[in-house]
């Protein structure tokens, strides 16, 4: 019966091309739409979004010119009590920092200052080059001629002063990460939350 | 294969059901190589060879590897001390990876030196540099697994490259890791990857770089297109069919390869570090970047690249621009002469400098950073670079030698 139909009626092309896009095109959102699922279960899952949760620093115990070493969303939160040298040097070396002001570069704003923290003592950030994530190390008795001490890393590198602000001339683009942070007390840190103002 | 075969007995009831006679002869009895093949047409099937190897040998690993943060190490070192012959069969597939890019890059150079990306060939180019591109995302993700200091930095460096992009590249880089840092996480997504889709991948590409290379047919030291002159049945003058005489004629490759190979497996799988790099005997330690960090050798040139230069994003697009160009070949190059036999000295010099600066930035991408070696790893950088610069100002109007009509 069909083909006696096909017979005496002439093809609608017009139709036919309606049909064939309106199919395509529901099949195009059907498939993104499924991607949806599989696209997301690579974001962190849920346990790894708690393990990101705020940590306590006790920096009670730290002396001047030590680092001490903090895990915070499995990263590496360095918090270095910094002696009057190295505090000293943070207005010499601007000339040779890319981002002395930290405009380009990530942190609170209540730390947005010379000595980037909330405290000019107490250095609370990121242990991971903003370049390609490696870990630099403290060294703070590294010195050369256009170097006065901070973090260097060895992967590329990359300088950083004692506030964690990138030199000129190396590959990492901006400073080092500040971490929102607050002082429950004089020698309690937690690490991963703004302080309530 | 006899004629009858098609038409009774076992092989003419497949060959009524499945081309099977039909496929034998299409790519190999009466598939009709040109017959002046020199070595360096060894190591395609070399490459299919490194292949099996990678398949059958890592097929065997996960049944003993352990995709997991806190196992995977001691589940590698339990292969190589614990598991009878794992540690043949660990160290067959970790030579195997570094096996797969000697023979591929000298199969690429093979086809940069005879021209085999050109006019009409241009797909099977294309087809390869995806195996290529597959090839070195399938070693990145298979070098995570035996999660040491390496793996771990390595990876995190590469991911961290994604970073650069603007604007999405934080959130690209926290959606490949699935966590805030490397984690076991990333290693059970790549995991996954390296040993499903990643080979899946490569074997259909394998596949398309074969059917579109038959097609055409192939290449050769002459770069004379041996389908010109054909005799009465058709067949090339010039050619002849690869089996036996190609196939034959490979498994002496195949020998050779073999003996290399096992010299390496048994007497230097570490190959002093730069097969297995000797950071990698450490456990992951997501707190301490090891002092010097560097990719296995085969990623070297593109990270002496990377390193070169002192803008991250510039860097980052250098380096995978270094790797694009190498598609962009069949239409860089504006020749129409294909052999080096018969193209001009300018050519010859710029594949000089090509391989020089190649080799010159493998070495140094291994080696900590210094001031002498950055200047020297710009110098090569401008040196790859002007390779294609320089083929597509030479290519056009070159002065070439004439081609001969015939293979002699």
């Amino acid at each position: 019966m069909s083909s006696e139909v096909a017979d005496n009626e002439v093809a609608d092309n017009n139709r036919r091309r309606f049909l064939t896009a309106a199919t395509v095109v529901v099949g195009a959102v059907g498939t993104v739409a499924v991607a949806v699922p599989f696209v997301k279960s690579w974001n962190p899952s849920a346990r790894a979004r708690s393990a990101g949760a705020p940590v306590e620093a006790d920096i009670s115990k730290l002396e001047p010119g030590q680092q001490i070493t903090f895990k915070w969303q499995g990263k590496p939160v360095w918090v270095v009590r910094r002696d009057t040298n190295a505090l000293a040097t943070l207005g010499k070396v601007e000339k040779y920092l890319r981002d002395a002001g930290s405009n380009e570069s990530i942190q609170p704003e209540y730390t947005r200052n010379e000595h980037r923290s909330i405290k000019s003592e107490y250095l609370v950030i990121v242990g991971i080059c903003t370049h390609l994530g490696c870990s630099p190390s403290y060294r703070p008795n590294m010195i050369t001629a256009d170097f006065m001490g901070g973090f260097f890393c060895p992967c590329h590198g990359s300088k950083f002063d004692f506030a964690g602000r990138v030199y000129t001339g190396v590959p990492a683009p901006t400073n080092l990460t500040v971490p929102p942070h607050y002082y429950i007390n004089d020698g309690l840190i937690l690490i991963g939350e703004d302080g309530v103002a | 294969m006899s004629d009858k075969s098609s038409n009774n007995g076992l092989m003419g009831w497949i060959d009524a059901r499945f081309p099977l006679t039909k496929m034998w002869e299409e790519h190999l009895s009466k598939y009709y190589a040109p017959k002046n093949f020199n070595f360096w047409y060894f190591f395609g099937s070399l490459a299919l060879l490194v292949l099996v190897i990678q398949i059958v040998t890592g097929l065997f690993l996960t049944m003993h590897y352990k995709p997991d943060g806190e196992m995977a190490f001691t589940s590698v070192e339990y292969i190589m001390r614990d598991v009878d012959w794992g540690w043949l069969i660990r160290y067959l597939h970790s030579t195997g990876s570094s096996a797969f890019f000697i023979v591929v890059y000298l199969h690429m150079f093979r086809g940069v030196m005879y021209g085999s990306y050109q006019k009409p060939r241009e797909l099977i180019w294309l087809f390869g540099m995806f195996i290529y591109l597959a090839l070195m995302a399938e070693a990145f993700m298979g070098y995570l697994l035996p999660w040491g200091q390496m793996s771990y930095w390595g990876a995190q460096v590469i991911i961290s490259l994604f970073g650069a992009i603007p604007v999405i590249g934080d959130d690209l880089t926290l959606w490949i890791r699935g966590d805030f840092v490397i984690s076991d996480a990333t290693l059970n997504r790549f995991f996954a990857l390296h040993v499903v889709a990643v080979p899946l991948v490569l074997i259909m590409l394998v596949v398309m770089h074969i059917i579109a290379l038959h097609e055409v047919g192939s290449n050769n030291p002459e770069g004379i297109e041996i389908k010109k002159h054909k005799d009465e049945n058709g067949i090339p003058l010039d050619g002849i069919p690869f089996h036996p005489y190609y196939s034959v004629k490979d498994i002496v490759g195949v020998v050779v390869f073999l003996i290399l190979f096992s010299v390496v497996v048994f007497f230097m799988p570490e190959m002093g570090g730069y097969f297995l790099e000797h950071a990698n005997f450490i456990p992951a330690n997501q707190f301490q970047t090891p002092e010097h960090i560097a990719p296995v050798w085969y990623f070297t040139p593109y990270y002496a690249i990377l390193r070169a230069v002192p803008d991250k994003l510039i860097g980052v697009i250098l380096m995978f621009a270094a790797i694009f160009m190498l598609f962009l070949l069949p239409w860089i190059d504006r020749g129409k002469v294909h052999s080096i036999r018969y193209r001009s000295s300018a050519f010859k010099w710029l594949l000089v400098m090509f391989v020089v600066s190649f080799i010159g930035l493998g070495y140094l991408g291994a080696l900590p950073l210094s001031d002498n070696r950055t200047f020297f790893a710009r110098v090569y950088s401008i040196g790859y670079f002007g390779f294609f610069v320089g083929l597509w100002w030479i290519s056009k109007n070159e002065k070439t030698k004439p081609v001969p009509e015939r293979i002699q």
